[in-house]
Order: C-alpha cells, then sequence, then structure tokens
C-alpha cells in the first residue's frame, strides 16, 4: 500500500523524526493561507500524487506548469495553485495518462548544503531490510547504481537490535559528513530505520535527504509504502489509502481476495496461481493475440469470488473473447466451472470463452461443462487454448 | 533416494482442524496409501493449539509440535495455519527439532519471516516456503497442495517459484515420459526459506537425479544467481523457463516477488543470464517438458 508524501511525513514526525513544516492544501485559497502561515520568503508547492518524477512533470491541461514549483508570495501560490489543483500530472512513472492533483502539500524552504539518498527496502539476498545511502541525492537510485555504484553504501539492519551506532560511523563516513552533520546521523538513521519496522514497511525512501546549512539531516521527499500482508497489525492506515490513485476494477478485485491488473489488450484471462496468470499472458502474445488483463484467482476462492473475477473482466469494454486456465491443486475445477456457470445467468456471457482446466477434481468439471448447453470452447493443453481463443477475434 | 523426503518422512500438519488443512492433510494421506504402496503411515496427524487431544477424521491432534515429535515421531510438518500466525509457526517446529517445514501459507508479513527465517537457519532446520505449494517425491511422499495423479515417478528434479506453474511443468513432462525425483516449489514471496542454488545443489549431489527444471519468474535475481551457480557446479542437464515476459514494469503481478522494477529482474535479463550458462530455455510455457527433453538430448 502506498501513501502520499505528507501523509509519509506526518508518520515520520510523529515517530520523532524531524520534518519540515509543511501544510497541506486543497484550493488555491488554501495554498496561498498556507504560504502566509509558513511565514517565510519562500515556499515549496508540491503535487500530491502515487508517482515520483513530479519535478520533472508537467500537467496536460497546463503544459507549462511543473508538478513541483518554488513561490515567493502568497499570491504567487494562489495562482500556481489554480494552475495545478484538478488538473493532470504527467510525469516519466504516471504514463501517458497522468494523474490527478487533488492535493498540494506546501512546505518551509530550506537552506540546503547537501543533497543525499536514503532508502531501506527488505533484500531477499540478505534476508532482511537493508539501508541504502547515495551521496548522489535527487537522482533515481537505479541511475546512480547503473552509472556509478561506488557512490552507494549498504548497511544489513537487524530488525531485532537496530540500526546500530558503528553502522551509522560507517555510513556518515561514506556520505562525507562530518560535525554536526554526522551528530544529526546518529539520531536520524536509527530513528528512521525504527519507523521501517514498526509500520511494517516495504520501502521507506527519503530522496533526496538534504543537509541543511546548519547541519541538520531533514527529508525533503518522503516515499513510504506498506507491506499489505502486515496491514491487520496496522488498523489507522486504513484512512491513509487514497482509493482515487487506484485502478477501480484493481480495487474491487483485491476487495473479493483477487490479484488483477488491468492491461491494455482485449482477451480477458482468468487463471489461478501468479507463475500460470503471467505464463497464459505470455501465451497469448506469443500466439499474437493481446492480454486484457492479469488475474489470479488464488487458491482459497470460492465461488463467489471467482462470479466476480468474471464480472470484472467482463466490465472491460476491451475484452472481446475470454480465456480461463486452471490448473487446479487448491483450487478445485468444479468451482471454477461452478462460477462459470453461474455467470451466464448472473453476468452473461457476450463475447466467446475458451476453457482449458486441469488438475484437481478436473473429471467432475468437465463432466459439468459437458452437460451444460452453453457454447464453450474447451482446450486441451496451453497452446490448443491459446489458438483457440486468439482465433474466436477472427484475423 | 531423492532429495527432502524419503522413505524415512513422518510429517504433521500445523493448522489441521481448519479447512483447508484438513483437506490437503487427508490428500496427502490418500497419495501415500494409494500411490506409494506405503505399510507405515506417513502422515500421522496434525497439531492445533489449544486442540490437543482430539481427533479429526482419523488423525490425532496435539497440542504442541515438541509433543508430536516426542509421542508420534514427526520429522516433518506440512504449514497450514493463518498468515498472522505463520512466522510462530515455523519457530516452533524448527525449535522442536522438525527437520523439513514447509510452509504452504499465502500472505505472511515479510518482517515476520526475516524473523523466522533467521530463527530457522540457527536452529538447523530446513524451511520451504511460504507461498509455495509444498513437496513431492513422487511414489514416496506428498506434503503440499499439488495434484497427485499429475507427477510420475521418475528422475527430473523440478524446482519453481510458482505453484500452478508447477502444475503444468509436471504434466507436461509425463506426456513425454519424463518422469520426476523430487519436485520443490520454493514460493513466490521475498523472503523464502530455501532457494534455488540450496536445491540445485542437493539435486547436483542426489544419485537419482539425472536432470533438473527450473522455473522462475520476473523480479529479484535469483534466477541470475543460480545461472552462474550452475555454470560452475552442475554437470546434469539443466532447462529452465522464466514467467513474465510480458509483464509490463512496475505492476505487481500476484506474487510478491513478481515485480520489475528499475528495469531490473525482466524476464529478458534472466533469459540471457541463463542461456549464457549453457541452460536450455523453453521459449513458451507450452515448451516446458520439451525443453527438458532437449537438454537431456544434447548432453547424451
Amino acid at each position: 500500500m502506498k501513501i502520499h508524501e505528507y501523509q509519509g511525513k506526518q508518520l515520520l514526525a510523529a515517530a520523532g523524526v524531524t520534518v519540515p513544516r509543511g501544510i497541506v492544501a486543497r484550493t488555491p485559497d488554501e495554498a496561498a493561507a498556507a504560504f502566509s502561515e509558513l511565514g517565510g520568503e519562500i515556499a515549496v508547492m508540491k503535487s500530491q500524487i502515487h508517482a515520483g518524477g513530479r519535478g520533472k512533470g508537467r500537467f496536460k491541461e497546463q503544459p507549462d506548469q511543473p508538478g513541483v514549483i518554488l513561490v515567493r508570495s502568497a499570491d504567487e501560490a494562489r495562482e500556481n495553485a489554480e494552475r495545478m489543483i484538478g488538473n493532470t500530472l504527467v510525469t516519466i512513472q504516471t504514463g501517458e495518462a497522468g494523474k490527478t492533483v487533488n492535493v498540494l502539500f506546501v512546505e518551509q524552504g530550506l537552506n540546503i548544503a547537501r543533497e543525499l539518498y536514503l532508502g531501506i527496502v527488505v533484500d531477499r539476498e540478505s534476508g532482511g531490510p537493508v539501508v541504502i545511502a547515495s551521496s548522489e541525492g535527487g537522482m533515481s537510485i537505479e541511475e546512480v547504481a547503473a552509472e556509478s555504484p561506488e557512490k552507494i553504501f549498504r548497511e544489513s539492519l537487524d530488525i531485532s537490535t537496530g540500526l546500530q551506532p558503528s553502522q551509522v560511523r560507517n555510513l556518515a563516513d561514506k556520505l562525507g559528513l562530518d560535525g554536526q552533520a554526522a551528530q544529526s546521523a546518529t539520531t536520524f538513521l536509527p530513528k528512521l530505520c525504527q519507523f521501517f519496522v514498526d509500520n511494517d514497511c516495504s520501502m521507506t525512501e527519503i530522496n533526496p535527504l538534504v543537509v541543511t546549512d546548519e547541519g541538520e539531516l531533514t527529508p525533503l521527499d518522503a516515499k513510504v509504502s506498506f507491506d499489505d500482508n502486515a496491514l491487520f497489525r496496522h488498523e489507522n492506515f486504513a484512512e491513509l489509502r487514497d482509493l482515487s490513485e487506484e485502478d477501480e476494477s484493481e480495487v474491487r478485485a483485491a476487495d473479493a481476495g483477487l490479484s488483477y491488473v488491468n492491461l491494455d489488450g482485449n482477451i480477458g484471462c482468468l487463471v489461478n496461481g501468479a507463475g500460470l496468470a503471467m505464463s497464459t499472458m505470455d501465451l497469448i502474445k506469443l500466439h499474437g493475440g493481446e492480454p486484457a488483463n492479469f488475474l489470479d484467482v488464488g487458491g482459497g476462492a470460492d465461488v463467489q469470488a471467482v462470479t466476480e473475477a468474471f464480472r470484472i473482466i467482463l466490465a472491460d469494454p476491451n475484452v472481446k473473447a475470454v480465456l480461463v486456465n486452471i490448473f487446479g491443486g487448491i483450487m478445485k475445477c468444479d468451482t471454477i466451472v461452478e462460477a462459470l456457470l453461474g455467470a451466464y445467468e448472473k453476468v452473461g456471457f457476450s463475447v466467446p470463452l475458451v476453457v482449458r482446466l486441469e488438475g484437481t477434481n478436473v473429471e467432475v468439471a468437465r463432466a459439468m461443462l459437458a452437460e451444460s448447453d452453453r457454447d464453450i470452447t474447451t482446450a486441451t493443453d496451453l497452446t490448443d487454448a491459446a489458438e483457440k481463443v486468439v482465433a474466436t477475434l477472427g484475423a | 533416494m531423492s532429495i527432502l523426503v524419503d522413505k524415512d518422512t513422518r510429517v504433521i500438519c500445523q493448522g489441521i482442524t481448519g479447512r483447508a488443512g484438513l483437506f490437503h492433510s487427508q490428500k496427502c494421506r490418500e497419495y501415500a496409501r494409494d500411490e506409494c504402496g506405503r505399510e507405515q503411515p506417513v502422515f500421522l496427524g496434525g497439531v492445533t493449539p489449544g486442540k490437543g487431544g482430539t481427533d479429526v477424521d482419523g488423525f490425532p491432534v496435539l497440542n504442541t509440535v515438541a509433543e508430536a515429535v516426542e509421542t508420534i515421531g514427526a520429522n516433518t510438518s506440512m504449514v497450514f495455519v493463518p498468515p498472522r500466525f505463520c512466522a510462530d509457526a515455523i519457530i516452533e517446529a524448527a525449535d522442536a527439532g522438525i527437520k523439513l517445514i514447509v510452509a504452504i501459507t499465502e500472505g505472511v508479513p515479510v518482517l515476520d519471516m526475516v524473523r523466522a527465517k533467521a530463527h530457522v537457519d540457527r536452529t538447523g532446520s530446513r524451511l520451504v516456503g511460504p507461498n509455495c505449494p509444498g513437496v513431492i517425491t513422487p511414489g514416496v511422499a506428498k506434503i503440499g497442495i499439488m495434484p497427485g495423479y499429475i507427477h510420475t515417478n521418475g528422475t527430473v528434479g523440478l524446482i519453481s517459484r510458482s505453484g500452478t506453474l508447477t502444475y503444468e511443468a509436471a504434466w507436461q513432462m509425463g506426456r513425454v515420459g519424463l518422469g520426476q525425483s523430487t519436485c520443490v516449489g520454493i514460493g513466490g514471496d521475498p523472503i523464502i526459506g530455501t532457494n534455488f542454488i540450496d536445491l540445485i545443489e542437493l539435486f547436483q549431489n542426489d544419485p537419482d537425479t539425472e536432470a533438473i527444471l527450473m522455473i522462475g519468474e520476473i523480479g529479484g535475481n535469483a534466477e541470475e544467481q543460480a545461472a552462474e551457480y550452475i555454470e560452475q557446479n552442475v554437470t546434469k542437464p539443466v532447462a529452465a523457463f522464466i514467467a513474465g515476459r510480458t509483464a509490463p514494469p512496475g505492476k505487481r503481478m500476484g506474487h510478491a516477488g513478481a515485480i520489475i522494477s528499475g528495469g531490473k529482474g525482466t524476464a529478458a535479463e534472466k533469459v540471457a543470464a541463463l542461456e549464457s550458462a549453457g541452460i536450455e530455455v523453453a521459449q513458451s510455457p507450452a515448451d516446458m517438458g520439451e525443453a527438458m527433453q532437449r537438454a537431456i538430448a544434447r548432453q547424451d
């Protein structure tokens, strides 16, 4: 689960991490008032969307307006806010469709001496979180890793003991921090690590992490995301969720316990298992078709959840044919067929359907299909299924 | 011989009183009885805290794993408990001296697994999973949720990050006459117990395994590391498949592990690494069984 920068900073502040003063604005008037209240000569107004590259991004409706801008007066804040709020910001990460900006975060200007990078993620290799730091702040860390890997420094985080003082000294030394900045690191880094663990984060990325003229480490940006599997431990996070940032069908699927990703093609896919679902997409493409979605019904889905899966697929106007590919293990083939036949009654099928079944209870399921008088094409294996579903679209 | 599972395997299910736990314990028991012709029971019973002393469908239920080890001689556990209790169940099994812990549970918090994995590594137990289909040695024992009938006894070692794709691979191999020595689903999560390289090493050293099929997917760099390991250490023929060639970057495809981020972990990179290590790569998911055949033929 992703949250906005301002929400991340509020959580960081609550965890005792010093963040710049900032105020949320939802209207141009609020933006102007925020500037006055901050009381400085300069403020930064930042579009709040769940995507990076905001500074270089531009609005569809206002091609000259950047997604992040420095302002020097309340009037300037209002004028810029008018060009930002309600408009669509397109950045390198949003794709062409862009994202609507509903909220601006107005933040005090800082006297920046240096910009660094700091990220905490779970590292598969070491089997735990790792702190990644770089002297190259403000750039994408992937870019730094590709171009100058010697500028990236790592320390493993033991989640039961926290980041050790020696690890902080190592990082501070490599980042070239001294005096007050090195001192600031001794509180900032362990607190950030504790924040990561306490909140079950999947990522905490501070880019840039600035060193102010006064030698304080301060997060200028904050990208925080949480482990979806651990949300049950953090009931308060529910209110941080911004549904307007998420695809409607994907939210609906998630509510039904399904894993769904909307794509651009016209062949709807219903598969069990993530690996098989990805492979089914690959196979459709190999045979000249385009998948309309990734959909993994999972192992524990019941008839109701599978029916919802059919509803979601058929609600996509781009879908011109549907491929069902099930290899039952924990999922039983007859559950799928029961939902499938039910979907004809409850949802209505107007597009061709190709079904390939194998695995747990497959004989029962095949008999159910054979007994029904629905116009369903059956397939014996993956290639057969892909060829048949692509053929239904005609050439 | 085979890996992980042999004739001395004695299994219990943690979470046997749950719906899925019981259903699959029954299926595993049936498999041992009907497909393996085993005289001694392979599947002994289960553990559910607070329900010790009861019985479900002929399976004795115990309160703790330690009790199951002492009283009924369990050395292997299939973990079916809900996600929030899974790490605790794994740690309990390791502390009780269970040698092989197979965690089927999907949706375990990542930091829970960080703790559980570190603990298991200290005890010397082996963990497979979580979020995996389990382990099967055809004709010997099935510990997991895979359908038994698709597997035949043979000499190919199968390793996979995906559940249903493992079934697909075993089924395709069956259609071209290739049986399996042992099949292991390692799970699709970022933090897992046993990884590709651990199993490749076991298969390389297993006299009953003559070839290896490895099924990976986008995300992470486990496949690249495995390719390097195979090039340096493996003499047996190896074939591979990578799922997710057409997955768009930045989108998580079901498995927490399956995401292409920052241009890393793409199928193209993985296929290139595997091919440069001399591994036969299936170009389509329908080609896994035949790719294994080609790899074997190439070696002969």
